[in-house]
Parts: C-alpha cells; structure tokens; sequence
C-alpha cells in the first residue's frame, strides 16, 4: 500500500470521481456503439460497404462535407475581419465589439434557428421586405434548401471562429510589422506577406475547430433544411429513432469520430488545444 | 500598423457583421407582441396575449421547472466534480496528467449526436431513460468539462508556493483546500458553474434522445413548437429566453468586473 502511495500522486484522488465516471458511462457506450459498427447486423465490414454501394448514403455524406467546408469558409473568412477589427481599435471600442459577439454568443441556438425560420421562410420577413422594396417579384427560396443551412450555419459558426484567431492575433508582435512598413513595403504588402503567415495558426486552428463543430450539427440542418437538406446527424437520428437500424448510425458515427480525432491531432500540432478552448498552462 | 482605407472598411464592415450576429435573434421580441393567433409581425396593436398564454399554460411551465431542476442540479454536480478533478490534475502536473485531462475535455468536442446516442444506448439498459436522473446525469458529464477549462484557468494564476506556505504553517491538506486554493479560484468556480448551467439550460441533441414524455425541458418544448411553426407562444418563450440570457451575461460581466477590481485593489 505504502509502494503503491509512493508511486500514484495524491492528487489523483481528486480526479478519479470524474474520470471513472466518463469512463464507464461515456466511453464505454461509445466503444460499444464502435463495437457495434463491425457486428450489427452481422459481423464483418458490410456496414462501412454500404457507403459505396448505397446512392443515398454517399450522397448524404458528400452533402455534408460539402456544407461543412463552405461554412468553414465562410464563417473563418467574416470571423478574421472581426477579429482584425478587435485588435486594430481603441480599447473601448474593443470591448464593445466583444460584447456583442458574445452575447450572440451566448443566445440558445434554438432562438437563433426559430429567428432564422421567421426571417428566411417563404412568406418570412426578408421576402416581404424585398418585394415591398420592388427588389423582387417572386419569394426567393432561402429555406428547405443548402442556402438556408448555410446562413442559419455560419452566423452560429462566427464567434468560435473569431476566439482562437483572436488569441492568435494579440499574440502577435507589432514590431514586425513596423519594420516591415519602415523597410518600404505597402500596407498591402505587409498584410499579405507578413502579417497573414504569421496568423496561420489561427487559421488553421479556427478552420478546424469549425469544420469540427459543423460536421456533427444537427439542429440548425434539421429546421431550416427541412428534411430537403440530409445530414449524417440527422441521417443518425432518424436510423436510430425512427428506422432502428443500430447498425448503420453506427458506422456513420464512428466515421465522423475518427474523423474528429484526426482533426484534433492536426490541430494540436499548429496550437496548444487549452488555448483553443480557452484552458489553462 | 495600417490605419489606411482598408482598415477603415474592414472596421465597418466587422461592425455590420457583428449586427448581423446579434439582431436576428431579436426578431422574436416584435413577433411575440402579435395580436394574431398565428406567427406573424403585429401591425399597430400590440398585445400581451401570448406571454399570457405561456405564463398560464402548465405545460409551459413545468417545462421551465424541469429544465430549473436540472440545470441547478447538473451545475451543482458539474461544479463540483470539475473543481476536484481541475485541482488534482494541476497538483499532479506531470505528462499523464496532461493526457487525462485531454481525455477528459472529450465530452465538449465530440459531436453531440455521438454523445446521444452513447447516452441513449447505456441508459436504456441501466433503466433512467426518460428520468430525472438520467437527463442530470448526461449533462453533468457534458458540462464539467467547462468547469474543468474555466477552474483550470484560475488554477494558472495561482502561486503554488501559497499552498507551500500554508502547510508549513501547520495547516492540514483540507485546510489549506478549504482556506486557501477554493477562495483564489472562486471566479473560475462561479463561471464554470455558470457555464455549466446555461450547458443544460440550453441541450437539445442529447434530451432529444433520451426523454420522452415525463421529463420534457424547455428546449424540447419549444423544438416541438419549432417544427410546427404556428404558435406565437414559442416566439413568446425564445424572448423569455433572450432577456435570462442578457441577464445572465449582465451577472457574469458584473462578477468578472468585481473581481478584477478586488485584484488590483
């Protein structure tokens, strides 16, 4: 006992409560769920072939990464305008900006979508604006369709995308960019040359946390894509829910775990993880 | 570096975005101020009717006692397994230490819908499927890891050698945890809590799966409503929603400003 005290830090105490606890009734249903992937139906690969040979299922998968690498764009490219703007403004003015963007934060996601769902929807606010204005004659169609999943996606994505490059920037010293002004390049220059590779961790870091969030989202596809627009966590919800087919989901929710770890190896390998998420050391 | 006419651009343009990020959302406050039975935006007359109707119907309001019990419950719960297990991983501070709590912060990155259905397949089985117990339960495993980033956060600023002094003074371990480690990471407990229960106040994926008729959450409701897409009611309990949002990040923003005062006082 006294060997054994000598070896494993005190400290550990403190940590076991939690850690038993994710390990019994987190990972254990999901190794199950994996172990679940190569034996239901019938053991083998059969579930992992079906997403070469079924039509739907490839598709659903391309839909997905397609929406995913679009939001990703999209929502690093506004979010490192913002983030630029925060750090090249007086204090006071920062401070406001921050607030508003956490506070977006911070709104359930549900009052965003059903917000979404009022301004986008055929007859919603935006449509009777424009044709108020004369700007159209017909509805456009914003909603049931991959354009409504992307702005309802994007706005959702910006504030995770503007923290880490946040980080990022700030990190940054000045001075490299003053030397490069007084060595005779152009703002413009100095932007494109030094100031953006010196970003890249940023970027990399914020691309792939929101390709990671994008890729298991489920709330925002399932309202304002409205059952036209199939994602996989969507497509698992139904298997599970509605068909049962334990199977299949499992397979589709091993893939995008694999997918997930994977990203967040690349990841650490550009930034420190804790900063991304706000941590410690 | 360059204050020239991009930036000056740029700047505009991050202020529309971040309009773009905040007001949507408060499209439901005119909406539910409609006089029609229907969604719409009220033309003239405003009418309370709507939030009467939420604050009187029983079904609305179970459905926020349910989701109160659970969000203090899984914040509680969350607050404190997070808080042990943040100060014993930086009293360890070694290579395995590093790996567990990367470990640990999983539940916070791994896909939501991965995380339902390892709770619904586990929970059938252990029999707290549709209960009080087992919605707490998944939350408390979702939301600690908050605890865990936010306590740790603290823990950085701390001077160890505190601790040092403090035993050398004849403290006991407790006394020390007690007197000396819980007050100087108290910020990060109260965000972490915090955190933690707007986390549960605020789950749908998970609850989606794993209740059904006796537990129904206020976003479960209010999902409901979204999917039929004809109740003012539901624009009524998203601005309800709105304002215990505002008022948390108002509370929130007041502690982190005392705080920083108390610091530097």
């Amino acid at each position: 006992m006294s060997a054994l005290r000598r070896h494993i830090h005190p400290g550990w105490a403190l940590v076991a409560p939690f850690l038993l606890l994710v390990a019994a009734l987190y990972l254990g249903p999901i190794l199950n769920i994996l172990w679940l992937s190569v034996t239901d139906p019938e053991p083998g690969l059969g579930n992992y072939q079906k997403l070469f040979e079924s039509d739907s299922l490839l598709r659903i998968f391309w839909t997905t990464i397609r929406i995913c690498l679009i939001t990703t764009v999209g929502s690093v490219f506004l979010g490192y305008s913002i983030a630029y703007a925060m750090v090249h403004c007086h204090e006071k003015q920062k401070s406001y900006m921050l607030t508003l963007l956490l506070v977006s934060f911070w709104i359930s996601i549900l009052v965003r979508t059903f917000s979404w769902l009022m301004l986008l929807g055929h007859r919603g606010l935006v449509n009777n604006a424009l044709e108020g204005m004369g700007v159209i004659a017909e509805p456009i169609a914003f909603m049931r369709n991959e354009l409504g999943v992307l702005i309802g996606m994007i706005h959702y994505m910006i504030p995770y995308a503007v923290l880490p490059l946040l980080v990022n920037m700030q990190s940054l010293d000045m001075r490299v960019m003053n030397a490069s002004r007084n060595l005779g390049a152009t703002g413009s220059q100095t932007f494109w040359r030094i100031y953006l590779p010196l970003t890249t961790p940023g970027i990399v870091a914020s691309s792939l946390l929101i390709f990671i969030l994008s890729l298991g989202f489920y709330v925002t596809p399932a309202v304002l894509g409205g059952g036209k627009v199939l994602m996989i966590a969507e497509y698992i919800s139904v298997q599970l829910l509605v068909t049962l087919k334990w199977g299949t989901a499992a397979m589709l929710a091993g893939l995008m775990l694999f997918g997930v770890l994977a990203m967040l190896y690349i990841m650490s390998r550009f930034m420190k993880l804790s900063t991304v998420f706000g941590g410690s050391s | 570096m360059k204050t020239g006419l991009f930036s000056h651009f740029n700047r505009a343009g991050a202020w529309v975005l971040l309009m773009f990020l905040v007001t949507p959302a408060l499209i439901a406050i005119p909406v539910s101020l409609t006089p029609k039975r229907f969604l719409s935006m009220p033309k003239g007359e405003l009418s309370l009717r709507h939030f009467e109707k939420l604050f009187s119907s029983p079904e609305w309001m179970s459905s926020f006692f349910q989701s109160a019990v659970i969000g203090v419950s899984t914040a509680l719960l969350a607050t404190a397994l997070g808080t042990l297990c943040a100060i014993g991983l930086w009293r360890v501070s070694s290579k395995y230490s590093e790996v567990v709590r990367a470990f640990l912060l999983l539940p916070l990155i791994i896909p939501q819908i991965i995380s339902a259905m390892a709770f619904y397949r586990l929970w059938i089985p252990m029999g707290i499927i549709d209960s009080y117990i087992g919605l707490i339960l998944a939350h408390t495993i979702l939301a600690t890891p908050m605890v865990l980033i936010t306590v740790s956060a603290s823990l950085a600023n701390f001077d160890p050698k505190l601790e040092q002094a403090s035993k050398n003074l004849g403290a006991s371990n407790w006394t020390t945890m007690r007197r000396v480690i819980l007050p100087s990471v108290k910020p990060g407990v109260f965000a972490g809590a915090l955190f933690a229960f707007i986390l549960s106040w605020d789950e749908i994926v998970v609850t989606l799966f794993i209740s059904k008729f006796s537990v129904y959450t206020l976003p479960r409701r209010m999902w409901n409503g979204i999917r039929e897409n004809t109740d003012p009611t539901v624009a009524a309990a998203a601005v309800v929603l709105i304002a215990i949002t505002i008022l948390a990040f108002a509370f929130s923003a007041y502690m982190s400003r005392r705080n920083a005062s108390k610091d530097t006082a």
